[in-house]
């Protein structure tokens, strides 16, 4: 059996903030589901299937949530799955649930991706040092920096682009109603201006800890068919994963993101990405790795990732918008975080991205990464129906 | 990240322990380690005191818990559930019809725990038992006190012991007794209450705090052990894969890339370079080293992966990468079997390395 036609029929988020204190885990789940399943259009009796996701149990300190959260979310004698592949998750779970319909098991199929981070300490949770080591772990910018050095160096990028992206991200976000931070007024100078926590990573160029959902409704050909002002059609998925470490692995520009979007280009017949993809929802939690997945997804050429960023191609306006939604740098409920790049890569080429809206996007890149950059799960999705 | 980084919330930090000194035996001949070989261990213990929102229909549930009253809620099927769920487990609609229930039930089967472990709601032998109170159609699962399996049966009437002083949390029903039990028993000794919340101006009760606690044995393999050994010597051991050559620091006794066993084991000198790197100024929940601090990873001479590491001896701004570094050894008698051993990397003011000479291994 080939592969069947699959399509995003509506999508939903709750709105992010710091600390969600007026809602329970399953309230939390609920906005963004309801949400979803209004813009759908779909009732409970149309759901199949539930797909969930979140990263580590650790954040909010409950094993197997999908088991409590089964009742909200409708799951009651429906197959629930839950998926964990740490920052990507959101970004995994939508494929694995985008994978129940191209299969043909299921015609419709809920997901859910979610972090209640106020529940505990993302930086405490993420830096848990295991006896005999040495205790220098500093979070998730403690990890990454370093390597942002790496690529500052390997490329000789100047040290302003990671404000440039900064600055445009959240001013995106500004534009976005659920964003949690909304930011017209920041400029380059504010932001350069801003602590230098993980050096060379500032404040303003770091993601927020968000509390949040998001959530979509899957269907298949005859169910996208159906979409008032049509559907997002599924054109490409790609996941890859390699090991966090080992000699001479590139830390920078990793083989397994590289390898998963030369896979996605090819499912989805894309040659040419720069000019073929409308606009691109990248995983950037902090601003330098706009650059780094330019080019770790073959958008340009390794090294000229910043040139691209530093032209104005990626502003709303440009030639590939990225990040209109404000991105990972305005809203990060980390489990959420990869699959409201999905979403809002399906908004796009719906037309249903309000004011951050890209003007004739037809094709759209929703991508995650997570870990030590080590999952990757991207996809690619379409105002028309692919071809095969 | 960095607002909460900020956040003071309380915290276990986890904790270290020097593993137990191995023992010895005498033979004829030699006084031998036997544990030589023996992997390391050590106990590995993380806690926090996680918040949770409680949303519309918990909230009711623990405010009238501070009041020693019990509210259920009534589902599609007309059925009461105890405690209450936010949604209803058939249609997945939001509940909302609150039903207060008795503080008496029945016990509808039951388990015995004749060694509790911390934390369980009764610190002395007890029964675990599903409970449907009076007036609820779902049974709750709470601990029961009674002297020994002889003094306790399905269908036996068993009412709440209210902790004394009420909190709204779970936890305000310390455990159950028998319907007519009196006093002969005393109290039972209960684990530490959590904290409170603070409460909104009507007296909700809209968060509460749990507390979670991990203990872990942690283990390292054999080869990671062999290494450790060595650093409490003051020596950097790694091995080698028998395929591609590179010398892994620590050793993984696996290749991670060809698959192979890695047997050969190779000692590297304490001096190397520093790859690449980044100055922690974030305080945060947890932090075992004051800030700020260079953060960097350490590329052995002859490794060919790098470990992170402290760099001090210059001011942070003035470490680089491809800068040549030496271990700053703690005095010997605070050595461990652990890469702490090693209080830091400092320059040792050669000439940096080439950039080329590195870059590989970013």
């Amino acid at each position: 059996m080939t592969k069947q036609r699959a399509a995003v029929l509506g999508t939903g988020q709750t709105h992010h903030t710091t600390k969600r204190t007026d809602v329970s885990m399953p309230g939390l789940l609920r906005e963004a589901v309801d949400r979803a399943m209004r813009d759908a259009q779909v009732d409970w009796s149309d759901i199949d299937a539930v797909v969930l996701g979140k990263a580590p149990d650790l954040f909010e300190g409950v094993m197997m949530p999908e088991l409590f959260l089964a009742d909200a979310l409708g799951a009651s004698g429906k197959p629930l799955l839950r998926v964990h592949t740490a920052g990507s998750v959101g970004g995994s779970t939508s494929l694995v649930a985008a994978s129940l319909v191209q299969s043909g098991v299921h015609r419709r199929v809920l997901t859910v991706a979610y972090e209640k981070q106020s529940e505990s300490n993302a930086m405490w949770a993420l830096s848990i040092a295991p006896p005999f080591s040495m205790p220098v772990g500093a979070g998730a910018g403690g990890y990454f920096a370093p390597h942002v050095r790496s690529y500052i160096r390997r490329t000789d990028a100047p040290d302003h682009i990671g404000a440039l992206v900064a600055v445009k991200d959240r001013r995106n976000g500004a534009l976005n109603p659920y964003a949690h931070l909304r930011q017209e007024d920041i400029t380059f100078d504010s932001v350069r201006a801003s602590q230098m926590l993980w050096d060379p990573i500032r404040y303003d160029e770091t993601c927020p800890s968000s509390d949040g959902a998001c959530a979509m409704v899957l269907g298949d050909e005859a169910a996208g068919d159906a979409v008032d002002g049509g559907a997002a059609w599924l054109h490409g998925t790609a996941m890859r994963t390699e090991p966090t470490t080992f000699a001479g692995r590139d830390q920078v520009n990793p083989q397994a993101g590289k390898d998963a979007a030369a896979a996605l280009w090819k499912s989805a017949g894309i040659t040419d990405p720069l000019s073929e993809i409308d606009v691109a929802e990248l995983y950037v939690p902090f601003s330098w790795f706009e650059p780094m997945w330019l080019e770790n997804l073959g958008f340009t050429e390794e090294g000229s990732g910043w040139k691209l960023t530093e032209s104005g191609a990626t502003a709303l306006d440009g030639t590939l918008p990225v990040n209109p939604s404000g991105g990972v740098l305005c809203t990060n409920p980390i489990g959420a975080s990869g699959m409201l790049r999905c979403a809002e890569a399906a908004k796009q080429v719906m037309g249903r991205a309000g004011d951050y809206q890209v003007d004739g996007a037809r094709k759209a890149v929703g991508h995650a990464y997570g870990g030590g950059s080590q999952y990757f799960a991207m996809w690619l999705v379409g105002a028309d129906k692919p071809e095969n | 990240m960095f607002e909460q980084a900020k956040r003071g919330d309380s915290l276990r930090v986890s904790t270290y322990a020097r593993p137990p000194l191995a023992p010895i035996s005498r033979t004829c001949f030699t006084l031998s380690v036997i544990t030589e070989e023996t992997p390391l261990h050590a106990p590995l213990e993380i806690g926090f005191d996680y918040t949770r929102s409680l949303g519309p229909v918990l909230t009711h549930f623990m405010t009238q818990l501070a009041n020693r009253r019990i509210t259920g809620i009534r589902g599609s099927d007309g059925r009461v559930h105890v405690p209450p769920v936010e949604y209803d487990p058939h249609t997945a609609e939001a509940l909302t019809e609150f039903v207060d229930v008795s503080d008496v039930g029945t016990v509808r089967t039951w388990s015995w725990v004749s060694h509790p472990v911390e934390g369980q709601p009764i610190q002395r032998p007890f029964a675990w038992a599903l409970i449907t109170l009076d007036g609820a159609d779902t049974a709750l699962l709470h601990a029961v006190d009674v002297n020994s399996t002889e003094q306790i049966h399905t269908g036996m009437r068993v009412r709440v012991r209210w902790a004394d002083e009420p909190i709204g949390h779970i936890t305000d029903i310390a455990y159950f007794v028998p319907a007519d039990a009196g006093e002969e028993r005393g109290d039972a000794p209960t684990p530490p209450r959590p904290p409170a919340t603070e409460r909104a101006e009507d007296g909700a009760v809209s968060t509460v705090i749990t507390p979670i606690r991990l203990d872990y044995t942690h283990s390292v393999s054999p080869e990671e052990s062999r290494y450790l050994r060595a650093l409490a010597e003051g020596r950097m051991l790694g091995q080698r894969c028998p395929e591609c050559e590179k010398v892994y620091i620590p050793p993984r006794g696996a290749c991670p890339t060809d698959g192979v066993p890695t047997t050969t084991e190779v000692e590297l000198p304490d001096t190397g370079i520093v790859t690449t790197f980044c100055i922690v100024n974030v305080p945060f929940l947890g932090q075992r080293i004051q800030p700020p601090y260079v953060t960097a990873y350490i590329l052995l001479d002859g490794a060919d992966i790098p470990f992170l590491h402290l760099v001090l001896g210059c001011e942070a701004d003035e470490v680089r990468m491809g800068m040549r570094v030496r271990a700053a050894w703690k005095p010997r008698e605070e050595w461990e079997t652990s890469l702490q051993n090693v209080d830091h990397f400092e320059p040792t003011g050669e000439p940096d390395a080439p950039y080329d000479s590195y870059a590989h291994h970013l």
